[in-house]
């Protein structure tokens, strides 16, 4: 067994481990915390399996941002745990369901083990039309080349997510801001860590963003870091969360989506079909859709994190 | 005639380019409503939906009378590297579906969901309004993509815009009901994905077409597609609450608003089936032979006996109503056990209009249900004494619908009995076709049970009537179902475009021919008579034993373990019956 | 036993605990956590599968090998996995703010039931 092997099976371990934990521990807070490193563990995994985007996607999107909205909510939560270790299903139901996961997992296993050799694959398809795309990153080129239309989809997928998330709030506090993330009154760490990284975090935020076509990166990477900054300054109080009913916020929000809708229609005329680019405007137009979706995917992020509107207390809050 | 046929070689010509405009109208119409909210929201909706109904007669014509189903690539990208479209004759009836009820459904919801008078937009508006959108997308892409994996994000994008209906009033037993539905769902949304992911590591591809034809060339199935084909149908019956995972649907669709209610047992229910078809009939046609279809047709048919008798024994008419759903996809999936060989064309063809029936009559009865609440206050069976004389276009508009559903001629539910019966004969499986008559007859009696509720009595005081028009669409609908055996023959051949050798016009001509004659009329109008009677002498007493036991497995079955263990079972044992049997 | 096979073992036990942890756990937001780890496991298996169909990015110099294609697909199963998470997570809190309930089997308090 080489040392590469030991590695990635000691990894292997230790990812299983977590996530046991995650469901066996008693505190919700701590499944939760247990649950980002278990999902920052998993970034590395895909490192190891090849793919620097996705690890860069699952470390932030994954681990990070849905770490931050499971340990609000576990803390939130935290005095009806009781009531919810009282509702388990009795042990031989359990253990019935205990086996039967097992069982899934021994056919999955087995099938897995048993795919086809050599392996069926489209990589040599995406390097052979890559270059009409004039993109080097294969992700990338996927993403918003051969399959743009899962893209556009899935950008469209984070409106009624959105709306759904608003629509939860009560009659009156429509529209109005959502709950501000942080403590009430900042300590001075927070507040200068809020002050000092921002700037820093949105000039990588732009980097990824404008390496992804080449390298690694893209805007889903860089619109999750832009998100976390921005989210960063409302948890320390820096600024307000944003009223949810201005127009600009709005507009802002459906930018990216009509824009990529917009260049897709070109492509009809310019090149033939719905999402097609014409021979040697390919890369700008990649680019253009991604400079234009990346601020409207980040203010989607962030305010899927914030969270529905409240109602306001009043002056001075 | 001239402008016609030049208006339609216009349209034909642009071929394929029309499957563009179904997928990105309501995307579209999503955006823009967010954007500019408020009171545009409404009209931009209903303008769009308009708009979309026109493409899709355009399309189903093209379709039609072309004869062959319409194709686009999209970005020029060729499938396996890209994505395809492509509008069969399924995806018409979907695509023509769709707008149809949602307009009707839409001009319901005029009233009760618009902005307030200065133009400020309102939650509910707002929110109705762009998930109303939402749930027309996604469904408009389930009908077109050709690959797993945008199928799967067009079923979130169902889920995601379905699940906010739920809790609409924002009363906790809703956001309780809401929150059940979408753990359910996404539990079903990853099984799916993981078979969509085995699918690929099998075949590398996700194109159905090219999957059809790597699997069919293929000697036997591989064991990896055994498993992904169960885990896919395991994740897709989860989605469409087909028993014994119905444990989500009755409070969601009871608790959502009216309008809400109907389009989430009309239409969202059905997307999911649509992709079950999708795989059973053209990503691996050899699975209806398989005994996993027997395993589906069995649930069906709890579905429709335990369905219809929980509906019998409820207090409240909205829960009646969502029963009376969960036993109504239980003929979605009795179709499959008869859909072997011979039969395949009568099967695909009941489904369809399984789908296209139900969907009307059961908008029908929610919107009527709706009504009746808002009139009286409250919607309990027992209490609804009169209400038919105050409100009588409504109670005949649930009537009609509820017709349909037991399968009077020339309903929709009729040609969908009259078509599993033949297709039970020609497999030589006669034994299912005796699940239709006892759900046409259970679903009589808690028909009738309502009905004499709502006749009997002395005019009750309403609080708030219904508009003209919210009365005139609903008796609308139910005449859509009521009457869909009365259209010309050759429209239902559209249903079997793009199949090889299915004349689905032939089957339903088939199936109405005898439809009229004495010994139909009365085999159908007798036993319901029969029933009436019945349901009426125990009014009084009921039967509260069996009662009992019908209601505890129930709620035994609706308890969210025991439904996550029938789901991790019904996995293992379909995957059991496909790679035994291959 | 190569690491791409650990991993696809691993992505199945993943796969395994998050269904037992969904069906299994009363509270909502444990089962948040589990259908988190479920998607998960199925992640990695396309990411394991991706793996297999490696070799031909590197044969023309693109730097980054495996398959793109599920690379990308998990890209997009991410995003819409972390909206799911959003929407469960308000939900539930909604729930728990209204009526001091976060299970899914018992009717909340202040239901005038069926």
């Amino acid at each position: 067994m080489s040392l590469a092997l030991a590695a990635d099976a000691f990894l292997a371990l230790l990812i299983l481990g977590l996530a046991i934990w995650t469901i066996a521990a008693s505190q919700t807070y701590g499944a939760v915390v247990g649950f980002v490193a278990y999902g920052l563990l998993v970034a590395l995994v895909w490192v190891r399996l090849g793919s620097v985007d996705v690890a860069m996607t699952e470390a932030a999107l994954g681990s990070g941002l849905t770490g931050l909205l499971l340990l609000g909510a576990a803390a939130h939560l935290a005095p009806l745990e009781a009531a919810e270790r009282q509702a388990r299903p009795g042990p031989w139901l359990r253990l019935l369901v205990g086996a039967l996961c097992g069982a899934v997992t021994a056919v999955l296993a087995a099938v897995v083990l048993s795919l086809p050799e050599p392996a069926p694959t489209l990589g040599p398809a995406v390097a052979e039309h890559l270059a009409t795309l004039g993109v080097r990153n294969p992700v990338t080129g996927v993403l918003l080349g051969y399959r743009a239309i899962d893209t556009l989809l899935e950008t469209v997928v984070l409106v009624p997510a959105l709306v759904a998330v608003w629509s939860l709030a009560t009659d009156p506090a429509w529209g109005g801001r959502p709950a501000s993330p942080g403590p009430r009154d900042p300590g001075s760490a927070l507040t200068l860590l809020a002050q000092v990284l921002p700037p820093a975090g949105i000039l990588v935020g732009i980097h990824l963003l404008w390496v992804g076509a080449d390298a690694p990166g893209g805007k889903f990477q860089g619109a999750v870091v832009l998100a976390a900054m921005w989210v960063l300054v409302l948890v320390a109080g820096l600024r307000r969360p944003p009223a949810l009913a201005g127009r600009p916020l709005r507009w802002l929000i459906v930018l990216g989506a009509l824009v990529f809708i917009v260049i897709g229609l070109s492509g009809v005329w310019l090149a033939g079909a719905f999402l097609a680019y014409p021979e040697g405007l390919a890369k700008p137009m990649i680019l253009a859709i991604e400079i234009l979706l990346t601020p409207s995917l980040a203010v989607i992020l962030g305010l899927l994190l914030l969270g529905p509107p409240v109602a306001d207390r009043g002056p001075g809050t | 005639m001239e402008p016609m046929q030049s208006l339609y070689a216009q349209i034909a010509a642009l071929g394929g380019g029309l499957l563009i405009l179904p997928l990105m109208l309501p995307v579209a119409g999503l955006l823009l409503a967010l954007a500019l909210g408020g009171r545009w929201a409404r009209g931009l909706a209903l303008t769009l939906l308009w708009l979309g109904l026109a493409v899709a007669l355009a399309i189903a014509a093209t379709v039609l009378y072309g004869a062959a189903p319409l194709s686009y690539t999209l970005g020029g990208w060729a499938p396996p590297l890209g994505v395809a479209l492509k509008a069969d004759g399924l995806s018409a009836v979907l695509l023509l579906l769709s707008p149809g009820v949602l307009l009707a459904v839409g001009h319901f919801a005029r009233r009760g969901f618009e902005p307030l008078d200065g133009g400020e937009e309102t939650r509910k508006s707002l929110a109705f309004w762009v998930l109303l959108l939402g749930v027309w997308a996604g469904l408009n892409t389930v009908a077109l993509a050709q690959d797993l994996f945008t199928l799967f994000v067009a079923l979130e994008l169902l889920t995601f815009s379905a699940v906010p209906l739920v809790a609409l009033d924002g009363r906790p037993e809703t956001v309780q009901a809401a929150l059940r539905y979408l753990l359910f769902a996404l539990l079903g949304s990853v099984l799916y994905l993981l078979g969509a992911v085995l699918f690929y590591g099998s075949f590398g591809t996700l194109d159905i077409p090219l999957l059809a034809g790597r699997i069919g060339s293929a000697d036997a199935l591989p064991p990896a597609v055994a498993l992904a084909a169960a885990l896919m149908t395991a994740g897709l019956m989860a989605k469409t609450a087909l028993l014994p995972l119905h444990l989500w649907l009755p409070p969601a669709h009871a608790g959502a608003p009216a309008p809400a209610s109907a389009v989430l047992s009309a239409l969202v229910v059905k997307g999911s089936f649509f992709l079950v078809l999708r795989l059973w009939f053209d990503v691996i046609p050899a699975l209806p032979g398989l005994p996993a279809a027997t395993i589906l047709g069995v649930l069906g048919a709890c579905a429709i006996v335990l369905g219809n008798l929980v509906a019998l024994g409820q207090v409240r008419l909205k829960l009646l109503v969502a029963y009376s759903t969960v036993a109504q996809i239980g003929y979605l999936f009795l179709i499959f056990p008869l859909a072997a060989g011979a039969g395949s064309g009568l099967a695909l063809t009941a489904g369809t209009l399984q789908i296209v029936s139900h969907a009307c009559a059961k908008a029908a009865m929610f919107l009527a249900a709706g009504i009746i609440a808002y009139a009286l206050g409250h919607d309990r069976v027992r209490d609804l004494g009169g209400i038919a004389r105050a409100l009588p276009m409504t109670v005949l508009g649930f009537a009609l619908a509820g017709l349909s559903l037991v399968g009077l001629q020339p309903s929709g539910g009729y040609l969908v009995k009259a078509l599993l019966q033949s297709a039970a004969d020609l497999t030589s499986q006669g034994a299912w076709s005796l699940v239709p008559l006892a759900g046409g007859l259970l679903t009589a009696a808690y028909l009738v049970r309502v009905l004499a509720c709502a006749l009997s009595g002395p005019r009750p005081s309403i609080v708030q009537g219904p508009s003209r028009p919210q009365e005139w669409l609903v008796l609308a609908l139910a005449l859509a179902s009521l009457l869909l055996g009365l259209l010309p023959p050759e429209v239902f051949g559209l249903i079997g475009i793009g199949r090889t050798s299915i004349d689905t016009a032939a089957l339903v001509a088939g199936a109405l021919a005898s439809a009229w004659t004495w010994d139909s009329l009365t085999g159908s109008i007798a036993p319901v008579l029969g029933v009436a009677t019945l349901v009426l002498l125990l009014k009084r007493r009921g039967l509260p034993t069996a009662g009992l036991i019908v209601t505890r497995t129930d709620a035994a079955l609706r308890q969210w373990a025991i439904a996550g263990l029938s789901l991790l079972t019904l996995t293992l044992g379909l995957a059991a019956g496909i790679a035994l049997g291959r | 036993m190569t690491a791409t096979t650990l991993y696809g073992l691993c992505g199945a036990a993943l796969v395994g605990l998050g269904l037992y942890g969904l069906i299994c756990h009363p509270g909502a937001l444990r089962k948040i956590l589990a259908f988190n780890l479920l998607g998960g496991g199925v992640f990695l298996l396309f990411g394991v599968i991706a793996q297999r169909g490696g070799g031909a990015l590197t044969a023309a110099g693109l730097g980054t090998d495996g398959d793109p294609v599920p690379q990308a697909l998990v890209i997009t199963g991410l995003v819409v996995a972390f909206a799911a998470t959003a929407i469960a997570v308000a939900l539930l809190r909604r729930l728990a703010t209204a009526s001091r309930h976060s299970t899914l089997d018992q009717a909340p308090p202040g239901d005038p039931g069926p």
